[in-house]
């Protein structure tokens, strides 16, 4: 009975003082996330997860930067609202349940003001559901895949065009080449990463007929060796080839592995990894990258003012050339620009209000172009457009007509050639 | 389905297959005359796909030339490495300990690389990387091949050391009872921290067909340690033979799995075989009993 006694003093105790911690957390999480006001003088904390190591570690160190870039463009014009900003980086080694715990712990142990995006719609979706529970807003600019707005959160806004728009341009201009030059056949190969699939099954749905599908597959996302996948494709010997990629060694291995089975499509388009500028140059040489197309919605020779003069930061910074700018730095510094405006608008830090404000169908500016949300937090202002490597330079291609747009390299020049 | 797809599967699966056994025997020697499950293999293959990368960028060596640096570079580190963590690891708690050491390590190697060829993707070039071979009408890409027959090199000098030397004889001594080999005069200390130099040695050449094959950075580690468990797990652990018949069988089955059925299913078929064999046999297809009792 003495022993009963002691056992329920003990889980008295132990339930008042979880309830009691339970509570304070609370109060001060909300009070992070609603309150808004930061003492004069002191810095706006902005609390960010990033692919530091792990399959995503050239996106997010490429993101790290941009973020950076950004704030360092804001603090030499005086801060946001006059508060210097800090960002409070914390890497998640890529992993969808560390994304989790960090943003758990930026929020609610370091009490950050704000929140900005991931990389990857694969982490930005937990990302996002997570900031939710706290009220915190996020921006973010690589979390474009349908899974991120089908979740129904109020709280994301993705600054990049959703990626089931991207390869709209380049079907396009496939389906209209008159039908003595239009490709006869075409393959269709995926990871099934939820950034990647939808774009290609969109593609597959605009493309529809017009051309014959010899081979379509999705592999697994963490496949490593793609040998005899690439194999496969080049067997089916298509004319054209869509390749739903997240980085630059899943378009590498295609390459190679066409390269030795002496295979080169007319037409070969990734959804990711020719973007990542000089990286990806590097990773593959420059006369195998001839003829590479990728969607997306910048590039680093873009004429936009705002992006001419992020470059020449970055290029000062970091070295190399326009062309050779990650796309991904346009996007982290995009996400900046936005949520300044909003702070700005609102006049504090208030993430409900952000929230709203961005909710409002105001149109904000952009190093990418022109932002404007929908209900579901895309961006429904930006165009799609085709990139091209062509002798070594990163150019428009898509849609034709465009001002910014050449003339695209079709077919596709031999690898090495 | 393509037959010409289904005989590249199986040409791809053994070329690709013997390189794997050749980093997985590195690892299944070492827990094999250790008792040492030695996590940071995967990092120490992508440390040698480096050096061979840094002698072919920086000092224009051939890669498979550069062996003859890359290896006892590695076999020395492996040595040192030895020395500094695992000589002070003793009693039961040894093999799970060594879990924690070696993941320790490969964080410090991993963020060591990070700093000095940053985090963008390489991939090492010579002039046979991308180019192949037509023979009977199947293309044979030439470093797939050349691969092949430096793993088959490696193995088969693996094999005379083992079998046809007197240090072989402690080695195998010490792989089959560390306690009895002790017992006869083998320094099992001295032939434990060689051996782990040469389990380490053998993720430079592993490392460089790696290099050559893939584009890689230090995260692609990650990837690669689990398929090197995987395969030695299944062959057995401590089973040299079980190493290369497991390497060669997994990624055969792999690729004919992605052609035949599904690329999706071809991971999961990896993993699929190891379950059913270790329901069936839980030492694996040539471990012993013990390993799996230890």
């Amino acid at each position: 009975m003495k022993r009963k006694g002691k056992l329920f003093r003990a889980f008295g105790a132990t339930s008042v003082a979880a309830v009691t911690a339970i509570t304070m957390a609370a109060t001060t999480t909300s009070g992070a996330a609603s309150n808004g006001t930061i003492a004069k003088g002191a810095p706006v904390t902005i609390g960010i997860s990033l692919s530091l190591s792990g399959d995503f570690s050239a996106d997010g160190l490429a993101y790290q930067q941009g973020y950076k870039l950004w704030a360092a463009d804001v603090n030499r014009a005086g801060g946001l609202l006059g508060h210097p900003v800090k960002l409070d980086i914390v890497s998640d080694a890529s992993s969808p349940t560390q994304v989790v715990t960090n943003y758990q712990k930026l929020i609610s142990t370091d009490h950050v003001n704000l929140t900005f995006g991931p990389f990857s719609t694969l982490l930005t979706l937990p990302a996002a559901q997570t900031v939710n529970r706290y009220g915190y807003a996020m921006i973010e600019g690589a979390g474009g895949g349908p899974s991120v707005f089908q979740a129904g959160l109020k709280n994301v806004f993705d600054v990049t065009l959703p990626v089931a728009y991207d390869l709209q341009p380049f079907a396009k201009w496939l389906t209209s080449l008159p039908a003595s030059t239009r490709p006869k056949t075409i393959s269709y190969v995926t990871s099934n990463d939820p950034f990647t699939q939808p774009v290609v099954q969109q593609a597959q749905k605009l493309i529809g007929k017009s051309l014959k599908t010899v081979y379509n597959n999705v592999f697994p996302a963490e496949a490593t060796d793609f040998t005899s996948i690439a194999d496969a494709v080049a067997a089916a010997k298509a004319q054209v080839v869509v390749l739903g990629s997240v980085d630059v060694p899943t378009v590498s291995a295609f390459m190679q592995a066409f390269e030795q089975a002496h295979y080169t499509p007319k037409a070969f388009i990734a959804t990711a990894g020719p973007d990542q500028g000089a990286a990806f140059i590097k990773a593959v040489g420059a006369k195998n990258a001839d003829g590479m197309m990728v969607p997306n919605s910048w590039y680093g020779q873009s004429k936009n003012p705002q992006s001419m003069k992020m470059v020449a930061e970055y290029v000062k910074q970091y070295g190399g050339t326009a062309a050779g700018v990650n796309a991904d730095i346009a996007e982290a510094y995009a996400v900046g620009q936005v949520m300044a405006q909003a702070v700005t608008a609102t006049k504090g830090f208030d993430n409900a209000k952000i929230i709203k404000y961005l909710h409002s169908g105001k149109t904000l500016n952009s190093v990418q172009g022109s932002v404007k949300f929908n209900s579901l937090g895309m961006n429904t202002a930006q165009t799609a457009y085709t990139f091209q490597w062509q002798g070594a330079k990163f150019v428009e291609v898509n849609p034709v007509g465009d001002p910014g747009a050449v003339k695209i390299l079709f077919p596709k020049p031999a690898w090495g050639n | 389905m393509n037959s010409s797809a289904l005989i590249h599967a199986v040409i791809d699966g053994v070329l690709t297959g013997s390189v794997y056994a050749l980093m997985a025997t590195g690892l299944t020697l070492i827990f094999g005359v250790m008792d040492i499950i030695n996590v940071a293999q995967g990092i120490f293959v992508i440390l040698g796909a480096y050096l061979s990368y840094a002698l072919s960028v920086h000092w224009g060596i051939d890669p498979f030339v550069g062996l003859a640096i890359t290896i006892p570079t590695l076999f020395f580190v492996g040595i040192a490495v030895e020395k500094a963590f695992f000589g002070r690891l003793k009693g039961p708690e040894k093999t799970a300990m060594s879990i924690l050491v070696t993941y320790a390590i490969s964080l410090v190697i991993e963020g060591t690389l990070n700093m000095v060829f940053t985090v963008n993707y390489v991939q090492i070039q010579a002039w046979y990387v991308n180019k192949s071979f037509r023979l009977f009408g199947v293309w044979f890409p030439y470093i797939y091949v050349f691969g092949f027959i430096m793993a088959a090199i490696m193995l088969s000098g693996l094999y005379i050391l083992l079998y046809r030397t007197r240090f072989g004889a402690s080695i195998r001594a010490s792989l089959a009872d560390q306690t009895a080999a002790a017992l006869v005069g083998i320094d099992v200390r001295r032939v434990s921290t060689i051996c782990f130099g040469i389990g380490i040695a053998l993720t430079a050449p592993g490392g460089m067909i790696f290099g050559a094959t893939n584009t890689f950075n230090a995260s692609t580690s990650y990837d690669l340690i689990s398929r090197l468990l995987t395969i030695i797990v299944l062959g057995g652990m401590g089973s040299l033979g079980g190493a290369l018949l497991a390497g060669i069988l997994m990624v055969t089955l792999e690729d004919l799995v992605g052609v035949i059925w599904s690329p999706v299913w071809s991971t999961l078929s990896f993993f699929l075989v190891l379950v059913i064999v270790l329901s069936v046999r839980p030492q694996g297809l040539f471990g012993k009993q013990s390993a799996r009792v230890a």
